[in-house]
C-alpha cells in the first residue's frame, strides 16, 4: 500500500473512513453496555435458581430452564396481576385518548368564554406532580368509592393534562376550512369531529395511545396507594411488594422472571411503534 | 384564529354564533373537565388547605396555620431530604445531558444502522421504574451481583453498592442515568438534524476544525434544546419515586431519602397528612419554579425553530 501523506487529497477520505469505523465501534460498545441490564434480566430468568446466585459468571445459562416462569405463575397471583394490568392499560388508554382528543379539539378549534382560564388551570396541574396531591386525591377516591377498584387507577390517570396538550398542539394544524366545509354540507358537530377531524388525526391517536398504554402499564405510586388487596394489584405493584416483603424468601430467578414479564410487553410495544414513540417524545419535547 | 365568524344560516343574523354552537366547545371539554376537576384541581386546593391542618386531617383536625411549615424548617430529616434531592438532581441531570449530547453527535452522521442504535439506546426509557429498580438491585447486589462478581474475578474488592451510605446514592444515580441518557439523546438528535448542514460547511470552508465547528456553530444552535432538557430533567429528577422506593427504600439510614420519599413517609407511614401536605407544597413550589422556566424555554425553542 503506498503511503498517504497527511494533507494530500487521498488523506481526507481515508481519515474520515477511519473515524467512521471508530464511531461505529464506540457506539456498538455503548449500546451493548446499555442493553446489558435487559440481557442480564432475561439470562437470570432462564437460569436455574441455585445457579443464579453462584459466583461464577456466565453470559448464558449452562442449562437454560423455564422453571422460574413456572414458579412465577404457580407460586404468585401473577395471572391476576397481568389481567389487572392489561385491563387497566387498555381501558385507561381508551378513556384518556378519547377524553384528550375531545378536550384538545375544543382548545384548538373553538373560541369560547373562559378558554384561557381553563387552559391555565390545566397548565397548573402539569406543574404540580402527583406526589404532592397524593393525599387529597386519595381522599377524593375514598369518597367516590374507588379504593381497590380498577377505576380508581383509570379515572385519575385519564385526568392527566399532558394528553390534552399533545392533542391541542396537533389539532391546531388541521385547517379550519375542512370543518367549515363539513358544516356547510349540513354535518352536525359530532359528525364533523368523527368524519373529518379524527381521520386526519391518525398519528396523533397513535402517539396518545402508546404514551397512555405505557404510562398505565408502568405506573406505580398511585396504584400502590389505591389498590390494597392481592387480587386487584397491577404488575409493578405486585412486583414491588415481592421486592419489599419477601426479598429474601423469593429466589432471584423467579423475581427476574416476573420482571421480564412486566418489562417485555412494553419493550415490544415500543419496538413496534418506536417511530411514533420517538417522534412523539421529540415532538412534544420541542414544542 | 377567528372561529367565531361562522356563516349566517337561514333565519339567523350574521356574525352571531348560534346558541347551539356556543355550547359545542364546552360539550367537548366536559368529560376531560369533570375528571380534571375531581382529580386535578380539587386535590391541589385541598393540599394547600391540608398543609395548615394538624395530624391525619380527616379525624378532628386543628388549624395550625404555618405550624407545619415551621416544623419542617426545624426537622433535620427534612433538610437531609432536601440535600439528598439536590445531590440526586446534580448527579443525574448534567451527566444525562452530556451523555445524551455525546451520543447524539456520534449518531448525527451517515452511519450504518443509525435507526437501530437510536431505538436500542432509547429502549431503557420505556421500562417501568419498578422494573429498572429490580434489575439494578440484582446487578448491583452485594452478594450475587454480576458487578461484584466481575470485580472479584478481576482481583478487586467487592463494593456494598446499595447497602452502604457512601455508595447507595451513586448507585441510584447510575440506575437513573441508564434510563435517562437515551431520552436526552433523542431530543438532541432531533435538534441536530434541524441544523442546516450548509452552516457547518461554511465554517469548514473558513478553516474551522471539528471542535471549533461544534463550539461556534452547533452548540449555540442547540441552546434552546439544552435549556429545555435542563428544566425537564430537573423536574423528572425531583419526581423520581418508584425507582428509589424499590431500590433502596430511601436507605440505608436516610442516605437516599429525597423530598418525595419524605412526603410519602409522612403521609402513609406516619399518618401525618397535614405535615406531608406541607412538605408536598414546598416540593410543588420548587417544581412550579422550574416548570415556569420550562414554559419560557418552549417559547424560546419556537422562536429559533
Amino acid at each position: 500500500m503506498p503511503a498517504v501523506e497527511p494533507g494530500s487529497p487521498a488523506w481526507r477520505p481515508r481519515r474520515r473512513q477511519a473515524a467512521g469505523a471508530l464511531v461505529l465501534v464506540l457506539l456498538t460498545s455503548i449500546t451493548l453496555v446499555m442493553l446489558f441490564p435487559f440481557l442480564w434480566m432475561i439470562v437470570t430468568s432462564l437460569t436455574p435458581n441455585g445457579q443464579a446466585t453462584s459466583p461464577e459468571f456466565r453470559l448464558w445459562p449452562a442449562d437454560p430452564t423455564l422453571e422460574n416462569y413456572v414458579e412465577a405463575f404457580t407460586g404468585y397471583p401473577l395471572l391476576t396481576w397481568i389481567r389487572n394490568s392489561v385491563v387497566i392499560s387498555v381501558l385507561g388508554a381508551l378513556l384518556s385518548v378519547t377524553v384528550s382528543l375531545m378536550a384538545g379539539y375544543a382548545f384548538a378549534k373553538f373560541r369560547f368564554r373562559g378558554r384561557t382560564t381553563f387552559f391555565l388551570a390545566y397548565l397548573l396541574t402539569i406543574m404540580v406532580p402527583i406526589q404532592v396531591t397524593l393525599v387529597p386525591t386519595f381522599l377524593v377516591a375514598v369518597n367516590l368509592g374507588l379504593v381497590n377498584s380498577i377505576w380508581g387507577v383509570i379515572l385519575p390517570g385519564a385526568a392527566e393534562a399532558t394528553g390534552v396538550f399533545i392533542a391541542r398542539q396537533f389539532m391546531m394544524s388541521i385547517p379550519d376550512e375542512l370543518m367549515e366545509a363539513a358544516r356547510l354540507d349540513g354535518a352536525g358537530e359530532i359528525r364533523t369531529f368523527c368524519r373529518i377531524v379524527l381521520p386526519l388525526s391518525g398519528p396523533l391517536v397513535a402517539v396518545l395511545a402508546v404514551l397512555a398504554v405505557t404510562a398505565r402499564w408502568n405506573e406505580f405510586l398511585w396504584p400502590f396507594v389505591i389498590l390494597q388487596g392481592d387480587d386487584v394489584l397491577t404488575l409493578p405493584v405486585g412486583l414491588a411488594s415481592l421486592q419489599g416483603g419477601d426479598l429474601f424468601s423469593t429466589p432471584w430467578g423467579t423475581i427476574l422472571a416476573i420482571t421480564t414479564i412486566a418489562v417485555l410487553p412494553v419493550l415490544i410495544v415500543f419496538l413496534v411503534f418506536q417511530r411514533q414513540f420517538v417522534q412523539g417524545i421529540a415532538g412534544t419535547g420541542s414544542k | 384564529m377567528p372561529e367565531e365568524r361562522t356563516r349566517p344560516g337561514p333565519g339567523q343574523r350574521a356574525r352571531r354564533v348560534p346558541l347551539r354552537r356556543q355550547i359545542v366547545p364546552y360539550a367537548f371539554l366536559l368529560p376531560s373537565g369533570i375528571l380534571f376537576l375531581l382529580f386535578g384541581l380539587i386535590p391541589i386546593g385541598a393540599a394547600l388547605v391540608f398543609s395548615t391542618l394538624s395530624g391525619s386531617v380527616t379525624i378532628d383536625p386543628d388549624f395550625v396555620g404555618v405550624g407545619n411549615y415551621a416544623r419542617l424548617v426545624s426537622d433535620p430529616l427534612f433538610w437531609e431530604a432536601l440535600r439528598n434531592t439536590g445531590v440526586f438532581t446534580l448527579g443525574t441531570v448534567p451527566v444525562a445531558m452530556a451523555g445524551g449530547l455525546f451520543l447524539a453527535v456520534l449518531l448525527n452522521r451517515p452511519l450504518p444502522g443509525r435507526a437501530v442504535f437510536r431505538t436500542l439506546l432509547f429502549a431503557p426509557m420505556v421500562a417501568s421504574g419498578v422494573g429498572v429498580a429490580v434489575i439494578m438491585s440484582w446487578i448491583f447486589n452485594g452478594d450475587y451481583g454480576v458487578v461484584n462478581n466481575a470485580l472479584s474475578a478481576a482481583g478487586a474488592s467487592r463494593v456494598p453498592w446499595l447497602t452502604s451510605t457512601t455508595w447507595a446514592m451513586p448507585t441510584v444515580v447510575l440506575a437513573v442515568l441508564w434510563s435517562r441518557v437515551g431520552f436526552c439523546m433523542v431530543l438532541y438528535l432531533a435538534a441536530l438534524q434541524n441544523i442546516p448542514e450548509s452552516l457547518r460547511e461554511a465554517a469548514q470552508l473558513d478553516g474551522a476544525g471539528p471542535w471549533r465547528r461544534f463550539r461556534s456553530v452547533t452548540w449555540p444552535l442547540l441552546a434552546p434544546t439544552t435549556f429545555f432538557l435542563l428544566i425537564v430533567n430537573v423536574v423528572f429528577s425531583l419526581q423520581v419515586f418508584d425507582l428509589l422506593f424499590v431500590l433502596t427504600g430511601g436507605g440505608p439510614g436516610f442516605a437516599t431519602t429525597v423530598l418525595i420519599q419524605f412526603v410519602y413517609r409522612a403521609a402513609f407511614a406516619q399518618g401525618n397528612m397535614g405535615y406531608a401536605s406541607a412538605a408536598g407544597v414546598v416540593l410543588a413550589l420548587i417544581l412550579v419554579l422550574f416548570t415556569l422556566l420550562r414554559f419560557r424555554a418552549s417559547r424560546k425553542t419556537e422562536d429559533v425553530a
